[in-house]
């Protein structure tokens, strides 16, 4: 298992659409993910828990990933949870 | 009788026509046992991929109109409807408690939406619209009841809702419906962020709407200010038929000259650039076709959060900057933290006089750690565009030079740690300190342009307090003194072979602007919705007219003074 943590800088945070792209991209791999804000921890391959989750812009994130290609996973999942998508 | 209600004005425009009510299909299922669980569960399934269906088909139609961009609203969606959160526990839910999909659902449904709605960020709590749009469409085909759209609208028509779904915004047929009015919402709702690139009016908010508005009584809405007026009166009317002409007039012109060049009546080209403070204000820059971005406000990077922001983030963020202007000029301001602004992270000691304290420029460089972090960030993403880099508040030279050489410092690293750094970065500084403006000779030979930040200038030539309301008398921005100090900036830089900018207020406002451009300001640097009005004033003045005024200006004694020519002869044309 290897984790790292995040801080969300997507002014929006992370709403429906931004959302949708992690989950997608979490989706393809093998490993479990997980976040975690605060005290709560979700699974990254649900949109709805994310959302839940609620990731505002300035919030810190744990990224976990855990089993087969995880550094790939934290690598590709952690870029999205520093990026700035398009509105 | 006529009604009056506000709201927030979430998408520009005016509107007048009949209400069309509209009501969301809010279905209240009972509870029913059932036996047969597969049944049940394939019935569920069922009208998940019907919903599924639909859903695409609403996205395809949203990519044709407004853009791939616009349309992945609805593929969220589509993961919505295959989200385990939602689907498997309504599955697990019929099972476990033998229950009807309609009642299974509407539980699992409710449970996730008040989840949202319990969440501290207004943007998230809204999410809870989505849920219940997708959640709404596999409950119609459920229950064989049509799930309520408003297609099939056949004349004019203001809509009027509770909220509008993410789909219902998607549908709207724009040949009969003029705008629409919400009870709920915020300006960053989804159905906000479509009625703006629909250009669709929209005031959203207003409260009690439903109680007040008949179905069909004919409503104005004024949605730059946010007003909604029922059953008008026949003069109410008529004012608001004539005001809607002007504005569509107005905005029509306007529109036009967003793609034009800066161009003074006599072919003098400036640059008309805009005052951002966060990656947000882009769109509105792009919107109003501004010539570049003349000041990006990076404290707002540093403010509201727990630590300093790393170089990562930075880099994401300029470069996401950089690339959205397409090579046109981008000037970043290195942070210009103190004075009235705080960061809730950095224990900074009390001084009694903060503005004329340890800020800007003179923290960085007592915290070169948090400066080199933000150079090295500008740095990388430089070669994602046409970057320049500008200090605040410096006052003497010892201050520029030290800046500079922990950029080359800095520079010198990167290029050696193998990172791509742009050739063709300008380096320049704010002129805010009536000592730099005095000095303006010296400083030419060591910079790339100037940006005079009229606010502190003012501040600090007249001595006074910008946030004190008993000396607010003394801002004056037409003062002579402040104008003389304008024009000595502008002429060392031109003596020096470069460029001069503004980025105080004072570059919009339309008395200041024609003293500018006749004092030779190279860059004017506004809030974007000033750009288009500075463009068309420009276009209408001469600037070798304005020079010989701007002269005769700097020769008066009073503000007033100065602002009676520039009206006399702005009239006199």
């Amino acid at each position: 298992m290897i984790s790292q943590t995040y801080t969300i800088i997507h002014p929006q945070g992370f709403h429906a659409r931004p959302t949708k792209i992690f989950v997608q991209a979490a989706s393809q791999y093998p490993c479990k993910v997980s976040l975690t804000k605060g005290e709560k921890k979700v699974n990254g391959k649900s949109s709805l828990s994310l959302l839940t989750l609620g990731l505002a812009q300035g919030d810190e994130v744990l990224l976990e990933v855990d089993g087969e290609r995880e550094e790939e996973a934290l690598k590709e999942l952690g870029a999205l949870l520093t990026q700035i998508f398009e509105e | 009788m006529t009604e009056y209600l506000t709201g927030v004005a979430a998408s520009p425009g005016i509107a007048i026509a009949k209400a069309f009510k509209f009501a969301s299909t809010e279905f209240r299922p009972e509870k029913e046992t059932i036996t047969d669980i597969e049944t049940e569960t394939d019935r569920f399934r069922q009208a998940v991929e019907k919903a599924k269906l639909e859903v695409d088909a609403i996205r395809q139609m949203t990519e044709e109109k407004l853009g791939a961009q616009k349309a992945e609203i609805f593929e969220a969606h589509l993961f919505l409807l295959m989200d385990p959160d939602l689907i498997d526990n309504t599955i697990d839910k019929i099972a476990d408690e033998q229950i009807n999909a309609e009642y299974a659902l509407h539980e699992i449904t409710n449970a996730i939406v008040d989840m949202l709605q319990e969440m501290d960020n207004e943007m998230l709590r809204e999410r809870a619209a989505d849920v219940k749009d997708v959640s709404g469409r596999v409950m119609a085909h459920l229950t064989g009841k049509p799930y309520a759209t408003l297609t099939g609208i056949s004349e004019e028509t203001i809509i009027v809702a509770n909220d509008l779904t993410p789909s219902d915004t998607a549908q709207l047929d724009l040949n009969y419906i003029r705008g629409f009015v919400t009870e709920i919402g915020s300006r960053t709702s989804h159905s906000a962020i479509m009625a703006r690139s629909l250009e669709l009016p929209a005031v959203v908010g207003a409260q009690t709407l439903l109680d007040r508005v008949t179905d069909g009584a004919i409503i104005i809405m004024d949605a730059n200010e946010g007003k909604v007026i029922i059953d008008p009166s026949e003069q109410e009317l008529a004012a608001y038929q004539e005001k809607k002409i002007r504005y569509e007039e107005r905005r029509a012109q306007l529109k036009k000259l967003a793609t034009q060049a800066s161009v003074s009546a006599d072919g003098v080209h400036v640059e008309l650039a805009a005052n951002i403070g966060s990656v947000e204000d882009v769109a509105k820059v792009l919107e109003n076709g501004a010539d570049g971005v003349g000041l990006f406000r990076t404290e707002f990077i540093y403010m509201g959060r727990k630590s300093f922001p790393t170089e990562e983030e930075q880099v994401q963020i300029y470069k996401h900057v950089l690339e959205k202007l397409n090579g046109k000029r981008v000037v970043i301001r290195t942070l210009d933290i103190g004075g009235d602004k705080e960061l809730d992270y950095l224990e900074l000691p009390k001084e009694s006089n903060p503005f004329l304290g340890l800020r800007a420029l003179r923290f960085c460089l007592t915290r070169e750690d948090v400066f080199r972090t933000q150079l090295r960030a500008l740095l990388r993403a430089s070669t994602a565009g046409k970057l320049n880099i500008m200090f605040p508040m410096i006052a003497v030279l010892s201050e520029l030079r030290e800046a500079k050489r922990i950029l080359e410092e800095e520079k010198a690293k990167l290029i050696a740690e193998g990172v791509a750094v742009s050739d063709d970065i300008e380096v320049g500084m704010m002129i805010e300190i009536p000592a730099a403006a005095l000095n303006a000779d010296a400083f030419a030979k060591e910079v790339d342009f100037f940006s005079i930040g009229t606010n502190d200038l003012i501040q600090y030539t007249m001595a006074a307090d910008r946030m004190n309301e008993a000396v607010s008398y003394l801002y004056q921005p037409y003062h002579p003194s402040i104008l003389r100090l304008v024009q000595l900036v502008i002429s060392a830089a031109k003596r020096a072979g470069k460029w001069s900018g503004m980025c105080g207020e004072m570059a919009g406002d339309q008395i200041a602007i024609p003293l500018l451009l006749g004092l030779g300001l190279d860059e004017f640097s506004m809030s974007a919705s000033s750009i288009l009005p500075a463009r068309e004033q420009i276009s209408q003045l001469s600037q070798a007219e304005w020079k010989s005024i701007a002269e005769e200006a700097l020769q008066l004694g009073t503000q007033e003074e100065v602002k009676q020519l520039v009206e006399q002869r702005s009239a006199s044309r």
